[in-house]
């Protein structure tokens, strides 16, 4: 029998604001463990939760970006339970007055676009983090780490409308880059501030219910993402085929063995005991302040690829490569905007600029600036440079800065266009390689390419390439 | 003179004046809470290094002329607040050495205004009882007779007032809290409109019912300490950003022309016949002061007590969960994560609170959500419905605070349910969110009776003003405990 593969996923997304979304502890990474604590995230005896509005409006960013319905009022509740890295007892959340709801987004899969649902949209705070005992001395505690505590999240909870383990990978990449082009997660995974869980269910081809379904916890890349889910196919299938039933369950997925393994049942699932947080009112959003948030939202990733490819006619790849990251396609098109040639100003951004820079977070500071790359294209176009002298002087840009004209002249790069400069240089490689031209003469035309790489090599790839063809092949018939 | 005999606003006056010294009478009211608590045991603990340097910095203030009208007056603290430096156990094993290093809002309002704490006063634990008999740390007494309870959960509050061990002091009600012990022992307590008060700091117990409020032996003082501790506070997103009006100027006394309603439900069966006598008459005084009188209906009033024992233990069930002996307080050792987490809390908390936080978890659990929180939630809104419609004709509303005077010590210990109808007329209050006033209107057999008025959101200050028209024209609230009076020649 043939299975039709059923996938959601829950991302859970760190927010990038500059303190929790209780207190105003700051969220930054890597400090020394309960360094970024107060008594509100510890939890201590009669502390409450103020809301960060900082927080909220770049949640609604995300549901903006989603095409989400954003509800005049959301409720935050309480998700009760016990573990040691939350100190309250119980985690903020919303559970059924998210910030919003009924949204998707559109991902490209090998059958074209595809709209994947988004059910709901909602906030929540961060646990904190347990770390056992390392070393010897400490080996028999477990400690806690609070500074996570509190950092402000938003769960996204997509339908389940992925069929294959691509698309599931493919659907948290075009999530990532859009948290990332919005600027409200830097979709750190390894970090853990973007993180990915995953419902997983089988059922026969055509069949309309749903199969029984596992939840799959604990993958941090997209590559764990990918074969957690793979596996999970191959486990589902076998057990169905074999007549033997899926058992609803929460699974570990485990990067070493590339395999899934139970972590609880159903039965064993918490009861959180949801109700509405008393010490936070509604959280009110109205039209003023989803009107104020849609004024700071950049052009959504998928937008700009197509325009790239509509209004400036780039290779569909070129623009997906180009929109990867929003600092990229503003400096890509910063090049245009100053004159360059999109197809050309593509290829140097994408092969010169992005092997130049470690990373695109430098570009906003990078040495060669969009209208000085546009400069040097321009350059290239009008024959003032080869583009083979081009890289030189783009590399002379990345170091100093300087305009690539500026370049040129100092060391000496313009084009030697000069006709008896260039008509000397002819000369003497013709006269040093006879055999060659022996066998140009006899009708061997390829050697032609021979010569012009000798003469150019002479000029130190200055030479017009044009204008010394030209000579090559009036002094060569001759 | 008897120092401890007076109001805050005379106190205050000879504090001003200078005609007694702040740490001169923080020393005497110290060596008095400290004398008559050997049989009250009002207060857990009473700090006199910390209320020695307070009287020292009032009288500093009243030195530069920057005296307020509490500065410098000694005042006794719930356990529940937390104060840097002062241990705040709630009077549970499970936060024993628990040492806050904030302030609650209420109490850094209060410092800042010059006041003195002589110490923490005895609760039910975690704010859990109607007699103060489930504190860990001992039972308060009430100083009327002190073989009777002083109330709950505010009982050391209260007591502690009663005798003049203190001026007036900080208390909490989530059901009564404040305003069944103010009348059990004789003083008047406010719990004031549900986000009138910060709770920032204040140990939570049922978060949409909790506020804190004074405890005093007059009106006017009560009205002196809400001054001081009203108002929004950017820490508890629950204060409301309402104007806090001038409580003192508002004691005016004139009360004519002001419709006050009699809730027909509250003076139904379990209403003791003579605690009705001494509040019908208390209505009468007001109307001989020219209060219009009529009678109002509260139909969802029957529900109040279920509903609240509903909902506020569903609150105290994940409010609670954080005592878990990871990070403070009491931790009894297991051999793993879940024998601590069971150890801890078998050890660490009382009868009452594990009987809350069972009731609460149950409610909460899924598959009876429905039937019971919310159920209760949605009578919630009818029982504030039936306030708000009352509100439409009348001012305020006049009931008993208490459906009888104090019972005995040990008498409803073993009957929760019977505990549980003390606070039958309290409880609608805090379900509605509105302000309460018990005042003392009389005596039933030597037992103090209350009289509660219930305001408008926001409308503390016709409670104040009802109140003090009738303090003005009785003296029930002049009258001493003997208890108070037994020491009373010392000085």
């Amino acid at each position: 029998m043939s299975y039709e593969t059923v996938i959601g996923l829950e991302i859970h997304a760190q927010l990038r604001s500059a303190s929790k979304i209780f207190c105003s502890c700051s969220t930054e990474f890597g400090a020394e463990p309960n360094t970024h604590t107060c008594p509100v995230c510890l939890g201590m005896p009669g502390m409450l939760p103020v809301l960060n509005r900082e927080v909220v409006s770049m949640a609604l960013k995300a549901a903006l970006a989603t095409g989400c319905t954003i509800p005049p009022r959301s409720v935050f509740a309480r998700k009760n339970y016990f573990y040691p890295d939350l100190p309250k007892g119980f985690q903020i959340s919303q559970y059924d007055k998210p910030l919003a709801e009924f949204g998707s987004l559109t991902i490209d899969t090998g059958d074209g676009p595809k709209r994947i649902g988004i059910t709901r949209i909602h906030l929540e705070d961060d646990a904190g983090k347990n770390i056992h005992g390392e070393n010897d001395a400490d080996r028999a505690f477990s400690f806690v780490d609070f500074n996570r505590t509190g950092v402000p999240l938003i769960e996204i909870v997509s339908e389940p409308d992925l069929t294959s383990p691509e698309q599931a990978a493919e659907y948290l990449r075009e999530f990532r880059r859009l948290v990332r082009y919005l600027d409200i997660c830097d979709g750190n995974m390894e970090e853990g501030s973007f993180r990915c869980d995953a419902n997983i269910s089988m059922r026969p081809a055509g069949q309309k219910e749903f199969g029984v379904k596992t939840e799959l916890k604990n993958m941090n890349s997209f590559r764990n993402v990918q074969h957690a889910l793979e596996y999970e196919i191959h486990r589902q299938v076998d057990i169905l085929e074999s007549g033997g039933r899926i058992v609803q369950e929460t699974r570990l997925f485990n990067a070493d063995t590339g395999t899934t393994a139970s972590m609880r049942s159903k039965e064993e699932a918490h009861d959180y005991r949801y109700f509405p947080e008393p010490d936070l009112l509604p959280l009110d959003v109205d039209r003023a302040w989803i009107d104020s948030v849609k004024t700071e939202m950049p052009e959504l990733p998928r937008d700009r690829q197509q325009r790239f490819q509509k209004e400036l006619g780039i290779p569909p790849y070129d623009a997906g490569v180009l929109t990867s990251e929003k600092p990229i396609a503003d400096y890509y098109e910063a090049v245009v905007k100053a004159g360059a040639d999109p197809k050309a100003a593509s290829n140097w951004v994408m092969s010169e600029v992005l092997r130049e820079i470690a990373s695109h977070d430098q570009l906003p500071g990078f040495n060669v600036t969009p209208k000085n790359l546009a400069a040097m294209i321009g350059m290239i176009d009008s024959g003032a440079i080869t583009g083979k002298i081009a890289k030189t002087v783009f590399a002379e840009m990345a170091k100093t800065g300087d305009a690539p004209d500026k370049i040129t002249e100092r060391e000496g790069l313009s084009v030697i266009a000069d006709t008896d400069a260039l008509a000397e240089i002819a000369d003497q490689v013709i006269a040093a390689n006879p055999k060659q031209v022996e066998q140009y003469r006899a009708g061997k035309e390829k050697v032609f390419g021979f010569f012009v790489g000798q003469a150019m090599k002479a000029t130190g790839g200055k030479a017009d390439p044009k204008a010394l063809r030209e000579i090559l092949l009036t002094k060569l018939r001759g | 003179m008897d120092l401890w005999r007076l109001s805050i606003r005379e106190v205050a006056g000879l504090l001003a004046a200078r005609e007694i010294g702040a740490v001169e009478l923080t020393r005497a009211m110290l060596e008095r809470a400290r004398d008559l608590d050997a049989e009250l045991k009002s207060f857990i603990l009473l700090e006199p290094e910390s209320a020695l340097r307070m009287a020292d910095a009032a009288q500093q203030l009243i030195d530069d002329g920057k005296a307020g009208p509490l500065t410098g007056v000694p005042l006794g603290v719930k356990d529940i607040f937390c104060v840097p430096g002062s241990p705040t156990t709630c009077a549970s094993r499970i936060l024993q050495g628990f040492v806050p290093f904030y302030h609650s809002t209420v109490t850094e309002r209060l410092e800042q205004a010059g006041a003195v704490f002589l110490g923490r006063t005895n609760m039910d634990e975690f704010a859990m009882g109607s007699s103060t008999e489930n504190s860990s740390r001992g039972i308060s007494a009430n100083p009327w007779d002190t073989s009777k309870v002083p109330g709950g959960s505010s009982g050391g509050s209260a007591s502690a007032v009663s005798a003049c061990q203190c001026f007036a002091s900080l208390g909490t009600d989530t059901g009564g809290s404040i305003r069944q012990p103010a009348s059990l022992c004789g003083i008047a307590g406010l719990k004031p409109t549900y986000g009138r008060i910060s709770r920032y700091g204040i140990v939570a117990y049922a978060s949409s019912l909790d506020q804190a409020g004074p405890l005093a032996r007059s009106v006017a003082d009560v009205a002196i300490v809400l001054q001081a501790i009203a108002g929004r506070d950017p820490k508890d997103a629950t204060t409301a950003d309402v104007p806090v009006p001038d409580y003192l100027a508002a004691c005016d006394g004139n009360i004519r022309g002001l419709r006050i309603g009699i809730p027909e439900e509250y003076f139904a069966e379990g209403l003791d016949p003579q605690v009705e006598q001494q509040v019908r008459q208390a209505i009468d005084v007001l109307a001989e002061q020219g209060a219009q009188v009529q009678p109002v209906s509260l139909p969802h009033t029957e529900y109040s007590i279920a509903s609240y024992y509903i909902i506020a233990t569903a609150e105290c069930s994940s409010n609670l969960a954080r005592y878990d002996g990871v990070r403070y307080g009491l931790r009894a050792e297991g051999r793993d994560l879940l024998e601590t987490y069971t150890a801890t809390r078998s050890q660490g908390f009382g009868r009452e609170v594990k009987r809350r936080i069972m009731l609460g978890t149950f409610v909460l659990s899924s598959g009876y959500y429905d039937a019971y929180y919310k159920k209760a939630q949605q009578v919630r809104t009818l029982i504030r419905n039936d306030f708000l419609k009352a509100f439409e004709r009348v001012d305020l509303l006049a009931t008993p605070t208490s459906p009888s005077v104090a019972f005995g010590i040990g008498e409803r210990i073993e009957d929760p349910l019977a505990m549980y109808l003390s606070d039958v007329y309290t409880t609608s209050v805090n379900l509605a969110g509105l302000p309460g006033l018990s005042l003392p209107c009389g005596f039933a057999d030597n037992l103090p009776v209350g009289l509660q008025l219930i305001g408008r959101p926001f409308d503390e200050a016709a409670l104040l003003k009802t109140g003090e028209a009738y303090q003005r024209s009785t003296d029930h609230h002049l009258k001493l405990p003997p208890a108070a009076q037994s020491s009373g020649g010392r000085e």
